[in-house]
């Protein structure tokens, strides 16, 4: 981290560095002569071969950058014909925006989980251990972290571990119903009442039986108890019918809203009986599907309310267009807390332990000793994570190039794949370039503020 | 004859010098099929001569291309090598180019390709003797898709179908369904089928070109080949009202409540093939959309195509069932004798059969006897093929400019990913489409 100062102190030596300098420097020899004593041109032979090579790789590359984000894809000179793209193009910009979310949350949270592992893991016995865990992650790759987390996050609850959770949890709440995608086929007696719930179009009478067809229930997930269907028998002063499956496997429909022997019977569907939209009677159907309702039913309407037809939760679209940014950072900070965790434990051993001690002889309960206390000695640690972290996420690349499938690529693009994907898709090396400088000037504020405080360091 | 077998024989005793053990499983496969039916083409003697084929094939799909090689050698004695190339092959012929070693023959798996390559002046036109037998066996539509500008470069050796529909038997039979032949009857099977309480269809939305075929299929039949080829010039803005009735067809399917499986968006295609022919009697879903390729990942499941995979054509929109196609197409970039000798063995039925046997190909070459194929299924799709003549489109995505045909997360294939979250945007989804098209044709 000192590396800079003694660089300055080599070349230039600086008015105050030592006191002693500029009285012994004339009596010596003449001016080719530095501080140490070294001929000046000695020091810019030692300096040349480093200084070629941060000129071959690192200067004359952004010079050319900059160059080529003038000219346009076959070459041409275009002026800032490639600027004006980049802030025109709809991916690019949400790219600049997606960019912008990374760098305030990314680095926040995963400073903010860092520091509560490392104080947390100070206090506990397996502390090591514990460590030791929460680093791991740091050493797969990007690439490879990527690939896990695109599993973790897949929709389908029997594969990403995040759905399965999280279905788990909802299920605990709210349980699938029993008759998931049942739907009256075609001439049904029945219609759709809004909300997922089916009625009968026409209202039932006393001492006719009725018939409730449906389809479309998964056999699997049909109840273990239906058996075969049996037409309902007539009851005077009463209504009564069938709810059953109204589909034969291998045959089609059957005899279309007439109970087969092959169908199977809805035992346990809910039926209303609904008259001027008052509930007024309501049962259940028996395994053969057959269900009896009182007197008040007759002339209502009969009902199957959107409750027997609940889809199986299938959790959140983690993929999805609109969650994407957010999971894709999940997993970053997966990756990096570790990193964070490691530095800043670093720095908390360097607090001296009596300012502690007093403020608690002080009377400081511990929230007050960890945000009074720990906090404002480890500020400069937490600067250097948050800083580092804010550079790396700048550049982010392989999370984002991995993870998110076809479909929402363009929700979390971010400008390093923009560049990619300008350069090697589009092979447009203008547009890339103009890219590649926006990135350069977004990251020099960054640099310079890593650059004062190494100075201020140093100065310390 | 006798001097054909005389040298045939003399090759395959010096393949057998230098060759490994794949080469001689390959030789002795070959030697067989040699003796069963005669050449039917008769190809110059190239003792000596070396000829390097490019390729993107990789895994068994290069194993029986060598097998294909291999009898190429045996029958002229020149010396064939294969460069595995990587997609996209015209920026890896470019930096064979610039380094000054194209090979002979290239396999160029798009007519953009074959059109760029053209107009870099890398191919070279395709000869007599293989124009005679590009005559004699092949379609006018496939001889037009190899050549530009009136000239003839490219012979087109492998085939895709990508008019095709796969269903799980044991749903359809379950549901009592047949296999339909127009639209609405597809549009009542599904129905059936959802009734019987399966998911109908399986989508792999989160690979557009699955979607750009989808309404690439609708389209050609709906609106017609004329105008399918105006669009894919993009003489025709995606407003058209053609455009918007393939679109509303195709929303009527994607909307429908029940018919399109899970997740549809995040499903890669090979998963979504997989979920149709796995779960027995309740998969994930009973019908899969895609050409032939689809063979491969049902051979990754239990599933045997032909007994629990079967396939019929994609169903008529409009007047008659449509057909795109795609294709690997032979394009010699030296002006050597090798080189055309190769492509008038690709040309012939004799090269076709070694692969069409091996399975997992068709052919476009309608001299090649369909009962080389190894199955009911892929006899049907090629049978399917050769009789759809000169009718056949070529798909419309590979022939627009990448930016917007080929692109993940832009053009065509975003609009089309949207329109599948949301099939009710008609209107909308013409306006990106047009507007990415707009751009994207202005610049190439």
């Amino acid at each position: 981290m000192t590396t800079p100062d003694a660089g300055g102190t080599a070349a230039v030596p600086p008015a105050g560095a030592t006191p002693h300098a500029p009285k012994t420097g004339p009596h010596r020899a003449g001016p080719r002569k530095s501080v140490t004593g070294t001929r000046r041109t000695i020091a810019v032979l030692f300096l040349l071969p480093a200084l070629v090579l941060l000129g071959a790789l690192v200067l004359y590359p952004i010079g050319y950058s900059v160059g080529r984000s003038f000219f346009d894809k076959a070459g041409d000179f275009s002026g800032f014909d490639n600027y004006e793209t980049m802030f025109s193009d709809d991916g690019i910009r949400t790219a600049v925006k997606n960019n912008a979310i990374w760098l305030v949350a990314a680095p926040a949270l995963t400073t903010a989980l860092g520091l509560i592992f490392a104080v947390l893991t100070e206090r506990v016995r397996w502390g090591t251990a514990f460590k030791l865990v929460i680093f791991m992650p740091m050493v797969i790759s990007m690439l490879a972290a990527g690939i896990i987390f695109r599993l973790v996050y897949e929709s389908d609850p029997d594969r990403g571990v995040a759905n399965a959770l999280w279905v788990g949890v909802h299920d605990t709440f709210a349980e699938s119903s029993g008759f998931p995608q049942g739907h009256p086929g075609a001439r049904s007696p029945l219609e759709g009442a809004g909300g997922g719930a089916f009625i009968t179009k026409e209202p039932v009478r006393a001492g006719e039986p009725v018939v409730l067809p449906l389809t479309g229930v998964p056999p699997d997930l049909m109840p273990d108890d239906a058996a075969s269907a049996k037409p309902a028998a007539a009851e005077p002063g009463k209504v009564t019918g069938t709810a059953w499956q109204d589909f034969t496997r291998g045959k089609g429909r059957g005899q279309v809203n007439a109970p087969d022997a092959a169908e199977f019977g809805y035992p346990g569907i809910k039926i209303e009986a609904v008259k001027d939209g008052e509930v007024v009677a309501s049962t259940k159907a028996a395994s053969d599907g057959t269900f009896t309702l009182p007197e008040e039913a007759d002339g209502a309407l009969l009902r199957y309310p959107a409750d027997n037809f609940r889809e199986p939760y299938n959790g959140v679209d983690w993929l999805g267009p609109t969650l994407i940014t957010p999971a894709i950072i999940g997993s970053y900070i997966w990756m990096w807390a570790g990193f964070a965790m490691v530095l800043i434990a670093a720095g908390l051993a360097s607090v001296p332990r009596e300012l502690l001690e007093a403020a608690r002889v002080d009377g400081a309960n511990e929230w007050q000793v960890f945000r009074r206390v720990t906090v404002p000695l480890l500020a400069p640690v937490l600067a250097v994570v948050v800083v580092t972290l804010m550079i790396n996420v700048m550049k982010i690349f392989d999370l984002v190039f991995v993870i998110p499938p076809g479909s929402s690529k363009d929700e979390a693009n971010v400008l390093a794949v923009q560049l990619y994907n300008s350069a090697f898709g589009d092979r447009d090396a203008g547009v890339a370039s103009a890219i590649a400088v926006l990135l350069f000037l977004l990251v020099i504020p960054v640099m310079l503020f890593n650059l004062r405080r190494m100075r201020r360091e140093g100065r310390r | 004859m006798a001097a054909t077998a005389a040298v045939s024989a003399l090759v395959l005793g010096l393949g057998a010098c230098g060759g490994d053990d794949s080469d001689d499983k390959g030789n002795g496969k070959d030697g067989g099929g040699g003796k069963e039916s005669a050449a039917t083409v008769q190809l110059p003697k190239l003792d000596g001569e070396k000829v390097s084929v490019a390729a993107v094939w990789g895994g068994s799909e290069r194993k029986v291309f060598l097998e294909v090689l291999d009898e190429f050698e045996k029958r002229t004695g020149a010396e064939v090598s294969f460069v595995p190339a990587q997609d996209p092959i015209i920026s890896f012929l470019e930096s064979k180019v610039a380094g000054g070693q194209p090979p002979d023959v290239a396999m160029l798996p798009q007519v953009g390709a074959i059109e760029q390559a053209v107009a870099n002046k890398w191919a070279k036109p395709v000869g007599p003797e293989a124009q005679k037998e590009l005559d004699k066996n092949y379609a006018q539509g496939w001889q037009k898709l190899g050549a530009v500008d009136g000239k003839q470069y490219g012979v087109y050796f492998k085939a895709a179908n990508k008019s095709l529909v796969w269903y799980n038997t044991a749903v359809f039979d379950n549901a009592g369904v047949e296999e339909p032949k127009t639209w609405d009857e597809f549009m009542q099977t599904a129905q059936t089928v959802y009734d019987s309480g399966v998911t109908p269809l399986s989508v792999a939305g989160a690979e557009a070109w699955t979607l750009t075929d989808w309404f690439e299929n609708i389209y050609l039949s709906q609106a017609g080949p004329q105008k399918y080829d105006q669009l894919a010039k993009h003489e025709i803005k995606w407003t058209d009202p053609s455009v918007e009735k393939a679109l509303t067809t195709l929303g009527g399917l994607f909307g429908k409540k029940g018919f399109i499986a899970d997740n549809a968006l995040q499903t890669e295609f090979p998963a979504s093939v997989k979920q149709t022919f796995t779960g027995g009697d309740q998969p994930k879903a009973g019908m899969v959309f895609e050409g032939d390729m689809v063979s491969l990942s049902i051979s990754e499941t239990k599933a045997k195509v032909g007994t629990d995979a079967k396939v019929f054509p994609f169903p008529a929109v409009g007047d008659g069932p449509p057909a795109v196609v795609g294709g690997d197409a032979a394009v010699a970039l030296k002006d050597s004798k090798g080189a055309q000798a190769l492509l008038t063995y690709f040309a012939s039925p004799d090269a076709a059969r070694i692969w069409a046997q091996a399975g997992g190909f068709v052919s476009p070459n309608k001299g090649l006897d369909l009962k080389a194929y190894p199955n009911d299924v892929q006899r049907g799709i090629a049978d399917d093929l050769i009789k759809a003549g000169d009718d056949i489109r070529y798909d419309m995505s590979d022939q627009a400019p990448q930016s917007f045909g080929g692109t993940p997360g832009k053009g065509e294939w975003k609009a089309l990913q949207d329109f599948l979250k949301n099939p009710k945007n008609v209107a909308g989804t013409q306006r990106t489409l047009e507007d990415a098209a707009a751009k994207a044709y202005k610049k190439s």
